[in-house]
């Protein structure tokens, strides 16, 4: 569990070089043709599904498909964000997505804390009920837990959305690595200057480990916005549906109805933005908490 | 090493208190509950539990449904991790050469892992679509088979696997780049002074050294598969055609919540979690191993 570092060491060369040679560099001429074609292989059902969404039905449905971007990109998105009342599915996803990462994040920081440094009865205990979490996904508890939810009279609440996922034995065993990696003197100057425990944490841990918190927020994030289980089960107004579970009702069920696939596809795009955009915005941040929260 | 610690009877409770809170709460009563309900049948509309021992899980073990749903999720999963895991390595070891704009690369290839898989699902599924699917009308040039998922079990269960993977397969490339990054330069240019060549290089060095890297990704693949892909089945297939796509998690969805059959459901619970604490031990019985690479 303690690689990272290393993980994030800059990149080295990997095939040693060979004598240089005059003229066209074909081995790295090929390789970056490889790589294009993958980032457009990856790329096309973005691609594919931001040009549905900008054409009218008569396009959508023509034979061979159209594969080029059309002029009704703004009449379908104002469809699509009225029909499905997007913006209430954005803000209550926002809510939901930044409730959890920023409640994990600070009750596993807490834990951490009080697991690292301070001696106190069922530490050990409190360590493996956390780490205990990784093995209870929400399937399998998901019926009584919907029953708790319901007795605390949380269904179809931000609460009962958000705080049911906090507990995070991921976010908790990251604070507790890297509090071990500080060193010693800097919480015995701490005391020595009369700082409690509290201020401590608040004006010395937090402030170096924001990397962490920046790494941790990005992936936790991300995990919020896109749970779709729990959502599904805990809401059944439209007010609180979250844009994931609010997008399906653009598709329809029955035959009779026509499928407005370029509606589809415009609400798809917009619920996707905002996580792809964090995740672009911030991926160093991201990589980073990526590799080191699993560890 | 002794660690400085702080003195204090209480504030480490009161740290600890709303992690431990959550954990007891919606952890550990409902896992609890779970294994109890396995072994009651509850009337849905109210009554008093009957203990009825291991007759739900005997009453799953011969429903001819379940096993289905059993092999359709080692189906998914085992898809989902392949494609995203074998394809990831191959990028990933593409993009790990000395080259110009690696970062771009990375983050190129990385940014489907923000999409939800349910929502990837809704993409795809107008990709296959049967009649306007750019897919199936590229292969009518090249078959007369049918490529319509909502007839084909095994259409449908592909739409749903390349989904999740397309979903995954960033996860799985900033993983081994990672890894690929740890390998000493002197290994790769020992092996291209014995004259090694590039697949040589692959199969004899990359693929061995990486492996702790890739042992892992499997394991995380799959619990992801088993455990998190729920929405891309409910959004797009809703388990069919027929019961083609119903996985473990599907199933256990609808006998819970649209069934009412409580009992069955918790059996189905306490099965996935004897499944899923198998995978969480493998994956930390080799978790030494992992740091090697």
């Amino acid at each position: 569990m303690s690689a990272p570092a290393r993980v994030l060491a800059p990149p080295q060369v990997m095939v040693a070089e060979r004598a240089p040679r005059r003229g066209i560099p074909w081995g790295t001429v090929l390789v970056h043709a490889a790589l294009v074609a993958c980032v457009a292989v990856i790329a096309f059902p973005l691609y594919f599904a931001f040009v549905i969404s900008t054409q009218d039905l008569a396009q959508v449905v023509q034979k061979p498909p159209r594969l080029l971007p059309s002029s009704h990109a703004i009449e379908n998105y104002l469809e699509a964000w009225r029909r499905s009342g997007m913006a209430r599915l954005l803000v209550n996803s926002a809510i939901v997505a930044i409730t959890v990462a920023v409640g994990k994040i600070a009750i596993s920081m807490m834990s951490a804390f009080a697991i690292v440094y301070f001696r106190f009865r069922g530490a050990t205990l409190v360590f493996w009920m956390i780490f205990l979490t990784l093995m209870l996904p929400i399937p399998v508890r998901i019926l009584p837990t919907y029953e708790v939810v319901g007795n605390l009279g949380w269904l179809n609440t931000y609460a009962g959305l958000s705080i049911p996922l906090m507990a995070s034995a991921t976010a908790t065993f990251l604070f507790r690595q890297f509090y071990m990696t500080i060193p010693n003197e800097l919480a015995e100057a701490a005391q020595i200057d009369g700082a409690g425990a509290l201020r401590f944490l608040w004006s010395f841990l937090l402030p170096l480990s924001w990397a962490n918190v920046a790494a941790l927020f990005v992936v936790l994030f991300i995990y919020g916005w896109n749970e779709y289980f729990w959502p599904l089960l805990i809401t059944n107004t439209e007010e609180m549906r979250t844009v994931v579970i609010g997008l399906e009702r653009l598709i329809p069920r029955t035959g009779t109805e026509l499928p407005t696939w370029n509606l589809i596809m415009a609400g798809a795009m917009m619920a996707l933005v905002p996580p792809v955009a964090v995740i672009v915005v911030m991926q160093r941040w991201f990589v980073k908490g990526l590799i080191e929260s699993e560890k | 090493m002794k660690r400085t610690v702080f003195p204090g009877r209480i504030l480490p409770y009161l740290l600890v208190a709303p992690q431990v809170a959550v954990t007891i709460v919606f952890f550990f009563w409902p896992a609890g509950k779970s294994l109890y309900l396995s072994v009651f049948k509850s009337p849905p509309f109210g009554g008093r539990d009957i203990f009825v021992g291991i007759d739900n899980f005997v009453a799953l073990l011969s429903d001819g449904d379940y096993y289905a749903s059993v092999v359709n999720s080692f189906v998914f999963a085992g898809g989902v991790t392949v494609l995203s895991v074998a394809g990831g390595l191959v990028v990933s070891v593409l993009a790990n050469q000395k080259i110009r704009g690696l970062g771009f690369y990375r983050t190129a290839l990385l940014w489907p892992y923000g999409i939800a898989p349910a929502v990837a699902g809704i993409i795809f599924l107008f990709i296959f679509h049967p009649a306007y699917g750019v897919l199936p009308y590229a292969l009518s040039f090249v078959t007369a088979y049918e490529f319509n998922w909502l007839l084909k079990g095994w259409i449908a269960m592909t739409l749903v696997i390349v989904a999740t993977s397309w979903t995954q397969l960033g996860y799985n490339i900033a993983f081994f780049l990672a890894g690929l990054q740890a390998i000493p330069t002197s290994v790769m240019e020992a092996a291209s002074v014995d004259g090694a060549g590039p697949i040589r290089k692959f199969t004899a060095i990359i693929v061995p050294m990486i492996s702790p890297v890739t042992f892992y990704l499997v394991v995380v693949n799959m619990v992801f598969a088993f455990f998190s892909a729920f929405g891309v089945i409910h959004a797009v297939t809703q388990g069919g055609p027929g019961n083609a796509t119903t996985i473990m998690v599907f199933k256990l969805w609808k006998d819970g919540f649209i069934g009412l059959n409580l009992g069955s459901s918790a059996a189905q619970s306490v099965i996935l979690m004897a499944v899923v604490i198998g995978m969480t031990m493998l994956q930390f019985r080799f978790a030494e191993k992992r740091v090697t690479y």
